[in-house]
């Protein structure tokens, strides 16, 4: 499985999100010093989430990161994250 | 530096500098578009804050991951508390709550008041 793969079952688990957008940017960043060239490196993340509800933002990033912290270790190299309650402005 | 000695060091720079942004790269070239945008957020609301490179310090590197419960850079402390990475500063930031802490906090910056 792909690691947008893993993320978007990983987050659609740990979270029942009302809306999940895993966009793979990596093609973005190919060819920069620090890209790893795999095409799995770069993502940016857009979650809505009851969860988030009444969570600091520091705290809901903790939240996303613990659940795809293999992910994060394993090659993303770079995660841009968006985290929203279903009642906040996204 | 040993495990320990890194995590002291950490402490002390955090502790030690009203603001510090752990980055990749320095404030005049950020190697990492998340580690410029970081700066240009800091440089824009006028605050001075210490920089330290974690590219230059691959002990630093990690161990600022485990201290912080944070797998990414850049990392953001203002006195002493982590504050978030890239993009919670950017939302603080849009919000005008960056603004807001370090007027709270007492820390000399540009001011934007309206």
């Amino acid at each position: 499985m792909s690691f947008e793969d893993q993320i978007r079952e990983k987050l659609t688990v740990g979270l029942t999100p009302v809306r999940l957008d895993v966009i793979n940017e990596s093609a973005m960043h190919a060819g920069h010093r620090s890209s790893p060239g795999t095409g799995e490196s770069h993502f940016r993340v857009l979650v809505v989430s009851e969860k988030f509800a009444g969570q600091t933002r520091v705290n809901r990033h903790r939240m996303v990161n613990q659940l795809i912290s293999e992910e994060l270790a394993g090659g993303v190299h770079a995660l841009a994250l968006s985290t929203y309650a279903p009642d906040e402005k996204f | 530096m040993s495990e320990k000695d890194v995590n002291a060091w950490i402490k002390e720079t955090i502790e030690g500098n009203d603001v510090v942004l752990f980055m990749k790269g320095n404030a005049r070239f950020p190697q990492c578009g998340f580690s410029a945008t970081a700066t240009k957020i800091l440089q824009h609301l006028g605050v001075p804050f210490k920089d330290v490179n974690v590219l230059d310090d691959q002990g630093i590197r990690e161990a600022i991951k485990s201290y912080s419960n944070w797998p990414t850079i850049p990392q953001l402390y203002v006195k002493g508390e982590f504050v978030g990475g890239c993009d919670i500063m950017r939302e603080m930031f849009e919000a005008g709550e960056l603004h807001d802490l370090v007027c709270a906090k007492g820390i000399p910056h540009q001011h934007h008041h309206g």
